[in-house]
């Protein structure tokens, strides 16, 4: 019952923000200049008036903007996110499309960031101060310094044009490569750098996050306890310093997921990856504004499902917040 | 008896650029099975190093010297995973503030259980935990076992730190200043919880403290140690009785005594504060998923205060004896009650923005906290003027009376110029109390102002807020948990509990011929009475 309740509230909230960002996004797209109008005008080089003025008003965008605002609105609740400007098709389908090749990539990204960065972490605070924590730091620093493009296109040169283990760029190979085993390891070989040039900046911003935290938990007076207690020191370190020093540690994580969606449009562009992130760089570029907008919706439900799974676990892991400390 | 434990020639090192080159140097000291030692001193007397070297708990780095024979085996010659073994059977330690030391978010069986499970003999049916909870007289041990530290009590965590310490039936337990972060009652229910185990069991105790009252209450000897040596040891009758050394004798003046003081109604002036039926209300948010929480902090609380006087409010951690401070200096604001203040019309609580301002300086307050209460990025010079240049002083005036309030406090002129941090605590305080009595107020109001202070620099304290208030005839509304600095300072004493004042009367009738119960329990709590007072 209790549970109940806590669902409900935040459903209705989670409706509040859901709906405040979709008339916000709309308001905000309309401050650029330009539109479908004058693209489409633009490329079939029939730029006369009366042509602008078709194309507006077929698409509905010669109406006052509050107007257009309440029919979008309307429309949204209604579940219908309109077609596209340019493919005449229902953009549900062509975020839906795409959907599965960016969380293909942001998870696996994400998969490989919690994996290495807090592993990481721990070992630069196990042996902080000595040669292998200061190479750690380093390298961290480096990676979360570095552009993301620039680390792609550096991986590229290396690992694809240098040394040709991986492909550059694509989600498959034009054609198709021979034999059962070599055709099922065509994605995942396409996979991998595009995965190493997402996940290793958030590398870099989990084994910062865990080595601090482990660092400054370490110095609690609860830590002396367990080793008053003679645990030996993997557990010490396991039970004790890194089940505390994990907390920060999921609330990053929620915020990475948050970017499940709408988070790889640089990796995706620089690998030429056919997933969301390039379908909004395209539709801005277009001035898609029905497809621009429905990946918006799509990356801000994301991040709300996500912030109420992280709040969930935070809950779990530490039971301090539910009882409300 | 063959000694349990014995240090001979035991020294800590200090890394390079600290203020002595050695923690503790030269220390020798036996402890026989059953007996209780106290190591005695004051901050950075290096007693808590001590303890943590013969845990083999100090910090990498810091060089160890001499030896430390614990059942006939000297631990600093054995490898980490023999000590390790040691720890938390043979030898297990307690510490200062139970919230901090417990596993903030593993269950209390849980954390004892890991005792079990790690050397080698697991608790597989729980039952050596709940009797373990059940003999440190906890309620309900099946809850509590699956309790977490939040949802304990103070008292209650440092009761599972014990049980915890007591798994695997130690010979030797250690227990840091086990009852210096609990409320008086609390401190005498746990120092009664380790007298019935230490008579149950064949146990050692090294009790290391800062409070000579605990010290008269548990100790069979006593060890005193300053700057890192030991000064005097010997059985607890004569180190208390006829301290031998000269160090030890000012210790134990320093200590306050609960005694009557004479009643100097006579000589104190017409009352200048008065407050009536004061209240307040703290009520937390509630939310979809929280009820409301009220707390009624302080209810109807009424008293008056005459020039030259001081009442002191005594009162455990929540009896809103804080809250009571800073709705009279007009920090907090009151639900309901007056204040009167004498001069001026009407009621003090209720006063709004330019007439509050006057009459501000005539009120004005010292903080328990000296080192959170002063802003570390100014000078000294500015701390205390700050208020003399917001009422208007001009700066070159205000800079002469900086000097005067320096010297007033026992503090170099020369002082001025420094930075807060270039100063220990009881001159922190010291610098308090120049800011505080810079717009010369009539009415002081000090919250806690010694409690984090040294005894010997308490006293120090003490003496200075006494001689301040005859010399000025400041009224004094004295804020403290400690009976003992109530019973020196105070003319008047108010017990408060929840919020409520349950007496208020002369300190010698409050103190020593007390009505209430709940009085009578607080003095009850005082550790060391029957021995150090003689009551």
């Amino acid at each position: 019952m209790r549970f109940l309740t806590f669902l409900l509230a935040w459903a209705v909230k989670a409706a509040a923000i859901v709906l405040t960002i979709v008339v916000l996004n709309f308001c905000l797209i309309r401050l650029a200049p330009g539109d479908v109008a004058t693209v489409l005008a633009g490329e079939s080089g029939a730029a006369d008036p009366e042509f602008l003025a078709r194309t507006r008003a077929e698409f509905g965008l010669d109406k006052p903007l509050a107007a257009q605002l309440l029919t979008y609105v309307g429309n949204v609740l209604t579940l219908d996110l309109g077609v596209s400007y340019r493919t005449r098709r229902p953009v549900a389908d062509m975020v839906l499309e795409r959907l599965p090749a960016t969380l293909m990539l942001t998870g696996a990204a994400f998969v490989f960031a919690l994996l290495v960065g807090p592993a990481l972490g721990v070992l630069a605070a196990i042996r902080a101060r000595r040669p292998a924590d200061t190479a750690i730091t380093v390298l961290a620093l480096l990676f979360y310094a570095m552009p993301i493009f620039w680390v792609g296109l550096i991986l590229i040169l290396v690992f694809s044009v240098t040394l040709g283990w991986l492909p550059p760029f694509g989600m498959r190979s034009i054609i198709p490569p021979v034999g059962d085993v070599a055709r099922a390891l065509d994605v995942p070989r396409h996979l991998v750098l595009p995965t190493l040039t997402l996940g290793l900046f958030y590398v870099a911003i989990y084994a910062r996050l865990t080595r601090g935290a482990m660092l400054e938990t370490a110095g609690l007076d609860f830590v002396k306890t367990a080793r008053a207690k003679g645990l030996p020191e993997w557990r010490v370190v396991g039970a004790h310093v890194f089940r505390c020093a994990m907390l920060p540690i999921i609330t990053f994580a929620g915020l990475q997921a948050g970017h499940l969606v709408g988070g790889a449009i640089v990796a995706e562009t620089v690998f030429a990856w056919p997933g969301i992130g390039r379908l909004a760089f395209d539709a801005l570029l277009q001035r898609d504004y029905n497809l621009l907008l429905a990946v918006f919706l799509a990356s801000a439900v994301a991040v709300v499902l996500i912030n109420f799974a992280t709040d969930l676990l935070l809950r779990i892991a530490d039971p301090r917040i539910g009882a409300g400390r | 008896m063959t000694a349990i434990l014995r240090l001979e020639d035991l020294a800590i090192g200090l890394p390079p650029g600290a203020d002595r080159s050695h923690a503790v140097a030269g220390l020798s000291l036996e402890i026989a099975p059953d007996e209780v030692v106290c190591l005695v001193g004051e901050s950075g007397s290096g007693k808590s190093l001590t303890a943590h070297a013969v845990m083999g708990l100090l910090p990498k780095g810091l060089p160890v010297s001499g030896r430390i024979h614990f059942e006939g085996r000297d631990v600093l010659t054995l490898p980490e995973r023999e000590r390790r073994r040691l720890r938390g059977a043979r030898m297990a330690m307690i510490f200062q503030e139970p919230m901090a030391a417990l596993h903030p978010i593993m269950r209390i069986g849980d954390q004892i259980a890991e005792v079990f499970r790690f050397h080698g003999r697991p608790d597989r049916g729980g039952t050596r935990v709940l009797d373990l909870l059940e003999s440190v007289g906890l309620p309900d041990p099946p809850l509590i076992r699956r309790a977490r530290p939040f949802e304990l009590s103070g008292g209650q965590r440092q009761r599972a730190m014990i049980a915890m310490a007591l798994a695997l039936d130690p010979v030797l337990l250690i227990a840091d200043e086990p009852t210096t972060a609990l409320d008086v009652t609390t401190q005498a229910q746990i120092l009664a919880l380790l007298r019935t185990i230490r008579a149950r069991r064949a146990m050692a105790m090294l009790l290391i403290t800062h409070d000579i009252g605990v010290v008269a209450e548990m100790a069979d000897r006593v060890a005193v140690m300053h700057e890192g040596r030991l000064v005097e040891s010997g059985p607890a009758e004569a180190v208390l009785g006829r301290p031998a050394h000269a160090y030890t004798r000012r210790l134990l003046a320093a200590v306050p005594r609960l005694a009557p003081r004479p009643h100097r109604g006579e000589a104190l002036g017409e009352t200048v504060l008065s407050a009536d039926r004061i209240a307040k209300r703290y009520a937390t948010r509630g939310g979809v998923l929280r009820p409301r929480r009220v707390v009624q902090a302080v209810a109807d609380a009424s008293f008056a205060l005459r020039r030259g006087e001081t009442l002191g409010i005594v009162g455990e951690s929540g009896s809103g004896k804080s809250t009571l401070a800073r709705i009279l200096v007009r920090l907090l604001g009151a639900d309901a009650g007056t204040v009167r203040l004498a001069g001026v019309e009407g009621n003090l609580l209720a006063l709004g923005g330019r007439r509050l301002k006057p009459v501000r300086r005539r009120i004005q307050m010292v903080f328990q906290d000296p080192f959170a209460s002063l802003n570390p990025r100014r000078k000294v010079h500015q701390i205390v003027a700050q208020g003399l240049l917001a009422h208007g002083v001009d700066p070159g005036t205000a800079r002469q009376r900086v000097d005067e309030l320096l010297r007033l406090v026992g503090l170099d002129p020369a002082a001025a110029e420094r930075f807060p941090n270039e100063f220990s605590g009881g001159q922190r305080q010291r610098i308090g109390i120049a800011r505080a009595l810079a717009l010369e107020p009539e009415v002081l109001v000090a919250d806690e102002p010694v409690s984090a202070l040294d005894v010997s620099i308490q006293a120090q304290v003490l003496a200075l807020l006494a001689e301040i208030r005859d010399e000025l005839a400041l009224a004094m509304l004295f804020i403290t948990h400690d009976l003992r600095v109530a019973a020196q300072l105070c003319d008047r004493v108010a017990v408060m509990r929840r919020g409520e004042i349950v007496e208020i009367g002369a300190t010698a009738d409050v103190l020593f011929a007390p009505r209430h119960e709940y009085t009578r329990l607080l003095l009850a709590s005082v550790p060391g009475r029957a021995r150090f007072d003689g009551a």
